[in-house]
């Protein structure tokens, strides 16, 4: 009655949950310009029908079986991983097919089937085995082998402390039910009419013997003739639906190695106990899935069908954003991406989490569900978001086939409409960004970068206004001797004679390069003589150079002009960072 | 010869055909390649932002060929370059190694600096040389001129990179020519392609390539020729941009990647070297021979 209740209970939750997940992906805004949720499920609709009866569904049968069933893609990328998985993943399934659903579908199928009888109890042994073993090799992974900057999560932990209840429990109620003498007797009474335990002792005597049941009356050794008798009556009332216990062998093994207490835990009603556990923490996992990590086993099917078909130049612009909502739900946090990430190492220098793609897609879903964050959180993520060289590996290895690249670039551009400024941008990490400008308006092309520039030059009045006269006699004593690099103090040694201006070829390319630079070359070293930081570090000069090294190969003095402006750039973003901040 | 392949963040993404045409070349010419999965960025793009952190990720990766006992060829030139730049920061002082190597041991992995720096040009060069090359050339073009543009990471700063004379240098232009092309005399050969500045100032990094193709067609030029991935994006798909744009088309130049152009004449077919993916159409080169 309790296991109906909570069985509907937690199916109406799960289906509640379900629902509220799926149309998140429907209003979930990502995109400038969002079209209302029932726009973005009618085209989905369509895209979805059109994609089926199409030739297309070949490639959807390929990608199934290929990256659904077999897991390809994990399989390429680590052999130990895709074990792990593959034996949770499959082994869990035919148990929930099998066993969870038997009264549905294996005894539909299999008009004799017993939870008892082989191969039917071999095979949930089996299965139940190679998830332990799966788990096993998941938890040798997370906590033993540790990757550099794999992260593991909350939601990582209870995944795994789950499967293990659930596992480890049905291994425990197995052997309780094994070695039980009250269950026996229950079981006698029904299905041979005995109820009198001397009349049953050779039926006994046959399961202390052959069946593992512990009795404190009935013990071996035991004369042939006794057991030859309940030989007969097992093959009368038993055998149709009961297979020797040692098929079982997970919970064969935990039997025989309870024996000696067996009786003990049959009185406390042990098995009772567990059999609570067991469906309990299953019930509680089918309830919460749609919240929990468990939740890609629909998620991640979708996300790697939807991109086998889908691409940014002809799918539709409101199919991408609602492919892109679910690909929050999609990702399984197992780290694939961020091993692969390129600029992964650089996570040890800024230790900010939002470098490493796994956690980075965990703080965007966080930007695009609009929950309410502060300043300093949401530059937080933008600035570890754009520490990216879009070299698309995470986008190759993600076993889930999210579109990495287009979610990372969808995202950074709609964060940067708040006006917050990304410093970053004024770094080669944009040219990927300048490659695409043809997708995003002018407008929007150049708003972060104008925004970035103001603000890294924000404060540095001197700069702006020409005609203020410079005191030489108030000159900043202690950047001159500043944190400059042993390279970046050589700007000491110039003596004037503008070659770095000359041979530049920014500075050539303007009719009036100083109004566009602020300051020139040797203008800077000039400033940087006299201990003004104020004017270099505020001068579009640093953003606009090419990092040529006509001006540092061509000084007769060898000053490091470049190495000097590198060092700028380094001081004006660490100081725009800190005002920032 | 065996060489751990550096190709960088851009090669695999955006310029596969750099990848293919070189690994064609280097089995023609029968060099071994190691690939390191773990390879991560070059660290050049950090420079802007953090000089320390694009030190650890090129140390990480000069780290990594040295635990294989591999020497590590670049493809792109600001890979090169940054690779050098670590190298010869790493030599004067031990503060700064010892902090990263700190970072490394985390993984595994130690820098010392036995892995040697080369950039394919170099390798092509000195470890295989011309004559070596000639050997392998089946065909010769006739009558085409190349603009080679060596880029600046190469070259410069010239204590640092050690690759050729930078102020005429002529390594370039002579393994150009070890495929019977003529490697002409231009005016802004050594000048920046604009690469650094784009996404950053399009203006002007789009002024800087315009005057270097305008200038190599004036001066007669066929084809371009670079050995650079952000050289290659500059001439090949942003001079494509250039040209939708609106701006004027008439100067549009071809950009081929040396390792394509010695690709053809060593016999190797253009669908190996990737010369389909090359946005301005260079197909036409084998006209040439």
């Amino acid at each position: 009655m309790f296991y109906s209740i909570s069985l509907y209970v937690a199916l109406v939750i799960f289906i509640i949950g379900l629902v509220y997940k799926v149309s998140s992906w429907f209003f979930l805004k990502i995109s400038v310009e969002s079209k209302g949720a029932s726009t973005r499920f009618f085209t989905a609709l369509k895209g979805i029908v059109s994609a089926i009866y199409s030739v297309r569904i070949l490639t959807l049968l390929k990608v199934f079986f290929l990256d659904v069933i077999i897991q390809r893609k994990i399989l390429q990328e680590d052999l130990l991983r895709w074990l792990a998985h593959v034996l949770i993943y499959w082994a869990f399934m035919l148990l929930l097919i099998m066993h969870a659903l038997d009264s549905l579908i294996t005894s539909t199928i299999f008009p004799n089937y017993t939870p008892t009888i082989n191969p039917f109890m071999f095979l949930r042994d089996l299965f139940g085995f190679l998830v332990i073993v799966g788990l096993c090799l998941a938890i040798y992974r997370r906590f033993i082998l540790k990757a550099p900057r794999l992260k593991t999560n909350v939601m990582d932990h209870y995944t795994i402390l789950l499967l293990a209840v659930i596992m480890l429990s049905g291994v425990f109620l197995e052997a309780a039910k094994t070695g039980s003498y009250s269950i026996y007797t229950d079981m006698v009474e029904e299905y041979a009419g005995i109820y009198d335990a001397e009349e049953m002792r050779p039926l006994t005597a046959l399961w202390v013997e052959n069946f593992g049941v512990v009795s404190a009356d009935v013990q071996g050794p035991f004369e042939d003739e006794l057991l030859e008798e309940g030989r007969e009556l097992h093959e009368m009332s038993c055998a149709a639906c009961h297979s020797r216990p040692h098929w079982a062998f997970m919970g064969n093994s935990v039997a025989y190695s309870v024996r000696g207490i067996a009786t003990a835990l049959d009185n406390a009603g042990i098995h009772t106990l567990l059999w609570y556990i067991h469906f309990l923490a299953c019930f509680i996992g089918l309830a919460y899935l749609p919240f929990s990590k468990f939740f890609h086993i629909f998620t991640s099917p979708l996300s790697i069908l939807a991109n086998s078909v889908m691409n940014r130049d002809d799918s539709e612009a409101v199919n991408i954003e609602t492919r892109q909502a679910l690909e929050f739900d999609a990702c399984t946090h197992c780290g694939q991406c961020t091993s692969r990430c390129s600029v992964g190492i650089v996570f040890e220098q800024f230790k900010n989490i939002n470098i490493l793609p796994s956690e980075k897609i965990q703080s965007l879903k966080k930007v695009a569900s609009k929950k309410d964050m502060d300043r300093e959180e949401f530059l937080h993520i933008l600035d570890g978001a754009y520490l990216c060289t879009n070299c698309r590996r995470c986008t190759d290895v993600c076993p889930a086939g999210i579109n990495l690249e287009d979610l990372w670039f969808n995202m950074k551009e709609g964060m940067f409409k708040s006006g917050y400024p990304e410093f970053s941008l004024l770094s080669p990490l944009s040219y990927y960004r300048g490659l695409m400008r043809d997708t995003i308006s002018e407008q929007d092309y150049k708003k972060p970068l104008t925004q970035a520039r103001k603000a890294i030059t924000e404060g540095y009045d001197l700069i702006k206004d020409d005609s203020k006269v410079i005191s030489i006699s108030a000159h900043d004593n202690e950047f001159k001797d500043e944190s400059l690099s042993s390279q970046a103090s050589t700007f000491k040694d110039c003596f004037g004679c503008q070659t770095c201006t000359n041979v530049c070829p920014v500075v050539a390319n303007y009719e009036n390069p100083k109004e566009k630079l602020g300051l020139l070359p040797h203008q800077i070293m000039y400033s940087l003589g006299l201990g003004i930081k104020e004017l270099t570090l505020g001068s579009n000069m640093l953003w606009d150079c090419v990092t040529c090294y006509q001006c540092q190969e061509s000084c007769p003095q060898g000053v490091k002009v470049t190495e000097v402006l590198f060092e700028l750039k380094n001081l004006a973003v660490d100081n725009a960072s800190e005002t920032n901040a | 010869m065996k060489f751990a392949l550096f190709l960088g963040c851009n090669i695999p993404a955006r310029v596969k055909q750099y990848e293919m045409s070189s690994r064609a070349v280097f089995e023609k010419l029968n060099i071994d390649i190691v690939d390191i999965d773990e390879f991560n960025c070059c660290g050049y793009p950090l420079r802007n932002m953090n000089y320390t952190s694009s030190l650890l990720s090129a140390a990480r990766n000069m780290a990594l060929a040295e635990k294989e006992g591999l020497d590590l060829v670049a493809l792109c030139m600001c890979g090169f370059g940054m690779f050098k730049e670590a190298e010869h920061r790493f030599k004067e002082g031990t503060a700064l190694k010892e902090g990263i190597n700190t970072i490394l041991a985390k993984e595994g992995l130690e820098y010392t600096g036995k892995a040697e720096i080369k950039h394919i040009l170099s390798v092509l060069y000195h470890d295989i040389g011309l004559d070596a090359i000639k050997e392998k050339v089946v065909r010769e073009y006739k009558d085409i001129k190349i603009a080679t543009h060596y880029g600046c990471h190469a070259l410069r700063p010239s204590d640092v990179v050690a690759f050729d004379d930078p102020v005429n240098p002529g390594l370039f232009d002579k393994l150009v020519e070890v495929t019977g092309a003529k490697s002409i005399c231009w005016q802004s050969r050594l000048d920046c392609c604009g690469a650094p500045l784009f996404g950053i100032n399009d203006e002007l990094s789009m002024d800087l390539t315009r005057k270097k193709i305008i200038n190599a067609r004036q001066s007669g030029a066929d084809y371009l020729c670079d050995s650079c991935t952000y050289c290659h994006m500059q001439f090949d798909t942003v001079q494509q941009m250039i040209i939708d744009s609106g701006h004027d088309g008439s100067h549009a130049l071809p950009a081929i990647l040396y390792t394509q152009l010695l690709g053809l004449s060593l016999g190797i077919d253009g669908e190996t070297l990737g010369l389909g993916y090359n946005r301005l159409d260079i197909s036409k080169i084998e006209g040439f021979f």
